[in-house]
């Protein structure tokens, strides 16, 4: 499913148009809906971006006008690079950009593209993404009029392979894992140069505040988040799928633009894998905003919702995708590569009763330790749904020692072949899937 | 100018001489890697922060120098 909340003014805007039929919208029709590509100047642009509030999709939630001026202060800037990654298993908003509305991502990078003065945009993509790699080849040879080339990139699965510094390593050569920063993309990243790095989402955002302004895009969301977002809604609701909202929108309503829950509801995962487990009695208080989640502790991270029923053990759930974390390392540090298997390791024995509880103060203090200590933000990420993990399901813990527990798998995704790690060898990954230079 | 030390936790075997060398800000967690305080560098512990600098196998602990407002 994807859609909206029924009847909410003012939206759809970047889902404007699109059907349940499961089309690639044409570029007529993508412009007979949202007109045609403006021109600004690299000043208007990032002006209007700056005034719109528009900040990253793509989970670091970094203002997109304060990237953008930085690289338009830089010279010899090498690419615009379109992070179509969605390496998050519980995500689905870029491939739906992406597979549907391919010209509205590549109207965004267009703009992007003039405004901080890059040779080409690459589009860099999941290879497990099949429909968006078909839709975005289908419309690069009908955009005749963009100012710079396009090429697009696939690249292996796993969850660190759409890590900023990883995408860069893959795009230079190398394998897709992440490198120490600085530098970061943005002083040095493809080919040695300057790079932007943004989400597919971002993009197609900027898209639209390009054509409609600031002003318009603020007549939706809060003054702190303004505008919609993409949410990928899973879990226990009727209709699971992709739903723009507006920033503000309450959490109920977020659930009732899915069909509504399935079952009473234990809990919400509010950001995806790098997210954080809420009580449902709170979570359901909420509004989709980063004053009320951060309230609770959390970010909408790339805009990921699970609803847990009642019937699920969110012990062991969280078991699984912890221990789906530490396999996704990309086995570079210490800390990492140990500490995250050790915090998954503990965090089974505790769901499966073979623990005793002072396990998870050990856990705790791991993920403490943990935090911070690896070249990219992976294990900051995986302690936070672990922390989050025990500080709501801590409770069941020693239930657990004496019972047998019987939940159902509540079916949280953990791609097939997670344990095949994103650090095997550069050459055998690489596997450019189209090229379309002009 | 202040001073903070920083491991490239790629580059970082896990020796733990750093923390042999300079246990005022460095003590090892579970599985021999280094936790580094997240305080500054005291002028007194500088030499000693270099000297740990100068001694780790793989050039993995760094002297970060953060400029301050006051310079
Ligand atoms: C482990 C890890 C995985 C990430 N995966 C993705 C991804 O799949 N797609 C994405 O857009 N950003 C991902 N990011 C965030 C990127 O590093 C980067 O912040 C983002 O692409 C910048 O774009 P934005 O400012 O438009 O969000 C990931 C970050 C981390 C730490
Ligand atoms: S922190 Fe983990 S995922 Fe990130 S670079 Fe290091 S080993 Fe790889
Ligand atoms: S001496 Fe170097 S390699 Fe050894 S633990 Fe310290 S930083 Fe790591």
């Amino acid at each position: 499913m994807t859609g909206t909340l029924a009847g909410h003014p003012g939206l759809p805007r970047l889902l404007a148009g699109l059907d349940q039929s499961g089309r690639t919208m044409s570029q007529s029709e993508h412009e007979r809906i949202h007109g045609a590509l403006p021109h600004l100047s690299a000043h208007e642009l990032i002006d209007a971006v700056q005034a719109s509030g528009l900040r990253g999709r793509g989970g670091a939630d970094f203002p997109t006008a304060v990237k953008l001026r930085a690289l338009a202060a830089r010279r010899r800037v090498s690419a615009v690079v379109v992070n179509g990654s969605e390496t998050e298993p519980a995500s689905a908003k870029d491939r739906l950009l992406l597979s549907r509305l391919p010209h509205l991502v590549l109207d965004g990078a267009m703009l992007a593209a003039e405004a901080v003065g890059a040779r080409e945009v690459i589009v860099k993509l999941n290879e497990r993404a099949a429909s968006s790699l078909h839709a975005v080849a289908g419309a690069l040879p009908l955009r005749q009029r963009d100012p710079v080339p396009v090429r697009l990139i696939a690249a292996p699965d796993g969850y660190v392979t759409g890590e900023e510094t990883a995408v860069m390593h893959f795009l230079n050569g190398g394998a897709p894992i992440p490198t120490f920063v600085p530098p970061r993309p943005f002083e040095r990243g493809y080919q040695g140069r300057p790079t932007l790095v943004q989400n597919a989402e971002t993009l197609a955002q900027l898209a639209l505040v390009a054509r409609f302004g600031p002003r318009w895009f603020r007549e939706l969301g809060t003054v702190a988040d303004p505008g919609s977002a993409l949410v990928t809604i899973s879990g226990a609701v009727a209709d699971p799928g992709v739903y723009e909202l507006a920033f503000g929108t309450p959490m109920t309503d977020l659930l009732a633009a899915a069909g509504g829950a399935t079952e009473p509801l234990r809990a919400l995962l509010v950001g995806g894998y790098f997210g954080t487990w809420v009580d449902s009695a709170s979570a359901l208080g909420l509004r989709l905003a980063r004053e009320d989640l951060r309230s609770v502790g959390c970010q909408l991270g790339s805009g990921v919702l699970i609803a847990l029923g009642e019937s699920a053990c969110g012990l062991h759930e969280s078991a699984r995708v912890a221990s789906y974390l530490a396999e996704q390392s990309a086995g570079q540090c210490g800390p990492c590569v140990h500490g995250l298997r050790a915090v998954a390791d503990s965090l089974e024995a505790l769901a499966d009763g073979g623990a005793h509880p002072r396990e998870r103060d050990r856990v705790l203090r791991w993920a403490g330790e943990i935090r911070g200590r690896g070249a990219c933000h992976h294990p900051d990420g995986a302690v936070r749904f672990v922390e989050s993990a025990i500080e709501v399901f801590g409770g069941e813990i020693e239930w657990h020692r004496h019972n047998h527990c019987t939940a159902r798998p509540a079916g949280l995704p953990i791609p097939a072949s997670a344990s095949a790690s994103a650090s095997a060898s550069a050459s055998a990954f690489r596997s450019a899937a189209s090229e379309a230079k002009r | 100018m202040s001073r903070r030390l920083r491991v490239n936790p790629i580059a970082c075997e896990g020796h733990g001489l750093c923390a042999e060398l300079l246990p005022e800000l460095i003590r090892l967690d579970d599985w021999g890697y280094p936790i580094i305080e997240p305080t500054e560098v005291a002028p007194e512990l500088l030499g000693l922060a270099r000297r740990a600098v100068d001694a780790c196998p793989t050039l993995a602990l760094l002297i970060e120098e953060i400029p301050t407002r006051d310079g």
